[in-house]
């Protein structure tokens, strides 16, 4: 990234986001640390990972919306990438456990010793170290994006054929990781983490630092697409969104630039679902049911596609939703809910919550501005067009 | 090496022999046409002789069954994708304006530019002055440089088909494909447009497929009129308009 890119990207929108983002990533972590437990400010530990979740549906919703707001592509298995993400996060977290498992065993994690594996499966090597687990989590999932989408794009599936296709890769994981001869644990996934790093997963200390580190990944997750949008390579995908084949007769090669962002969007999936394993406490292979990559895209249209402020603020209020009525007595018309919300927003609010926000606010701003141009080109004479970056 | 001691022909564009079919229609059959260097080609035909997939081959869309096609005398068209013939120098404008409606004007026009086009090279752009200086003679030329900050989408009928050949004139192809021009424009408009092409082909070389009679007599230029996927009749507007079986096909038997 250089530094244009960087100034580029910064519109007032997006300084607002990051800046919120910041303050709550150092906020929320000190009031719970520092803080009496009795203080009104508290914020106690289940709620800094409870919205440490939030975060990482954040990153995923950002993830979806850069290729489904601005490229056009409908992915319904981006849940696979967080879910790759998060395993390779969890099969660290496995090696760490070491001897204090229920066996005991220095090498084998526990679900091993218990299906008679003799030793550790080829692919479970390496990760006992930090750093080959932090690269697999961005490798794996983009990997397979890459190759996946290889495929696809080349082959020119677009559209709901897409759609369905990311579906099938999401569910056949799904089937995949639930065979205990996987080696992943079958259907009870990878859980009873001891330690990260060497710190202890389940202390407040560790809790805090993940909610920041979340957020930070947020915030650069967040960079990272604006980058993208606001270059010209963010116009083209609009272009390829807008008329595809138009596109390729202007001289551009499509399937390089999904191929680009589709590849992108699986690495952030992938750090969204390595930051959430260890704050939840457990990776299994219902994260890969095709129902969560839907309900993600659900927050995305919630929040407003196309906006990436609205992907992150749909996923934070979506779930926040889903929290407060999945706890009470409306707790088994919860899917009822998420459905009647996303077909109250595809009704009344089409463009999202920031979507709509912004055809109100632009154009009051753009008349407020273009009167400061006038006074102003009164003042020097003639204004000079400028070309828009 | 010479170029010219490869070329199989002097043509701008050569096609021959060229037939395709869709489940069994013969949409072109045994085409054969040649366009010089620089000439400009007015191309007529009734519904369903085939122009919009004689574009289509051209540009790739649209794989032939049999027969050639040469661009400049050396390239075979028929094994290339559409980005690569966009790449060769062969632009496009669609029967229906086909503008990225929700980019301004300008943008359109940046993005038809015919400058890196490579993921790498779009990603890390900036603007130059040579850039700016393209986009506003285009802007100047199709009359839009009031309308620059507009989204193209807000644009009236005829604004849009002028911005599309702006595209055009931005990506400066050596040859330009045009699918009427003047469908929807009133007549000042399509007397305007038939200026513009006859200005765009003092330096280029351009096809133009239009129904618009008064439009194709006012260009002045070679007719050639399809029927069934092949070539009827060629010659002046008056030669073709005159000719007994272009009369035929067009009242019908």
């Amino acid at each position: 990234m250089t530094p244009h890119m960087l100034t580029r990207s910064l519109d007032r929108g997006a300084t607002i986001f990051l800046l919120v983002v910041a303050a709550i990533g150092v906020l929320i972590p000190l009031s719970n640390l520092l803080l009496p437990t009795g203080s009104f400010l508290h914020v106690p530990t289940y709620l800094v990972a409870l919205w440490g979740k939030y975060v990482c549906y954040a990153i995923l919703a950002l993830s979806i919306d850069l290729i489904w707001g601005y490229c056009g592509i409908l992915s319904l298995g981006h849940g696979a990438f967080f879910a790759l993400g998060g395993y390779a996060m969890g099969m660290y977290l496995m090696r760490q456990i070491g001897t204090r498992g229920v066996y005991g065993n220095p090498i084998l994690p526990d679900f091993m010793v218990f299906l008679n594996y003799p030793k550790l499966p080829w692919y479970w090597h390496g990760f006992d170290m930090f750093w080959f687990a932090a690269l697999m989590v961005i490798v794996v999932p983009g990997l397979l994006a890459f190759c996946f989408g290889w495929l696809a794009f080349r082959s020119r599936v677009t559209g709901v054929y897409l759609s369905i296709i990311t579906q099938a890769m999401t569910y056949a994981l799904l089937l995949g990781f639930f065979r205990n001869d996987f080696g992943f644990g079958g259907n009870n996934g990878l859980t009873d983490f001891k330690d990260i790093l060497g710190f202890n997963v389940q202390a407040d200390g560790t809790r805090a630092t993940l909610f920041m580190l979340s957020c930070l990944a947020l915030i650069i997750g967040f960079l990272i697409c604006r980058s993208i949008v606001s270059s010209k390579l963010g116009k083209v995908l609009i272009a390829i969104r807008d008329a595809e084949s138009r596109t390729r007769f202007l001289g551009y090669r499509v399937e390089s630039y999904k191929l680009f962002v589709f590849t992108v969007s699986a690495c952030m999936a992938g750090v969204a679902g390595a930051l959430y394993v260890p704050q939840v406490g457990i990776i299994n292979p219902s994260e890969f049911a095709p129902g969560n990559s839907i309900e993600a895209v659900i927050w995305v249209a919630v929040g407003g596609r196309g906006t990436l402020v609205g992907a992150a603020l749909g996923a934070v209020v979506v779930n926040y939703a889903k929290t407060f009525f999945t706890s009470g007595m409306l707790a088994p018309y919860w899917l009822f809910m998420l459905g009647a919300l996303f077909i109250l927003v595809t009704l009344l609010l089409p463009k999202g919550i920031v979507g709509t926000f912004n055809s109100w606010w632009e154009p009051w701003k753009a008349k407020k501005e273009s009167a400061a141009e006038v006074s102003a080109a009164a003042e020097d004479g003639v204004t000079e067009p400028k070309m828009a970056e | 090496m010479n170029v010219m001691d490869t070329r199989a022909t002097s043509a701008m564009l050569y096609l021959d022999g060229v037939h395709v079919s869709f489940d069994g229609f013969h949409a072109i059959n045994n085409l054969s046409l040649t366009l010089a260097p620089g000439e400009m080609r007015a191309i007529i035909g009734p519904n369903g002789a085939g122009k919009t997939t004689m574009m289509d081959i051209i540009t790739g869309k649209t794989k032939p069954d049999e027969g050639t096609v040469l661009f400049d005398g050396v390239t075979d068209l028929t094994r290339l994708d559409e980005t690569r013939i966009a790449e060769l120098g062969i632009g496009r404008k669609f029967q229906k304006p086909t503008v990225f409606e929700s980019q301004t004007v300008q943008d359109n026009l940046l993005l038809a530019l015919n400058v890196d086009h490579s993921v790498k090279g779009t990603l890390f752009w900036r603007g130059n002055k040579a850039e700016s200086e393209r986009i506003e003679k285009v802007l100047e030329i199709i009359r839009l440089t009031d309308a620059r900050n507009r989204l193209a989408g807000s644009l009236s009928h005829g604004q849009k088909q002028w911005l599309e050949i702006g595209m055009l004139l931005a990506q400066d192809p050596k040859l330009l494909l045009v699918d009427e021009p003047v469908a929807g424009m009133t007549d000042v408009e399509t007397h305007l447009t038939a200026e513009l092409l006859k200005e765009i082909n003092k330096t280029h070389t351009v096809m133009v497929v239009e129904h618009d009679m008064t439009f194709v007599r006012e260009l002045g230029v070679k007719v050639t009129c399809l029927h069934e996927g092949s070539v009827l009749a060629e010659g002046t507007i008056d030669q073709v308009s005159s000719n007994d079986r272009v009369i035929e096909v067009y009242l019908g038997r």
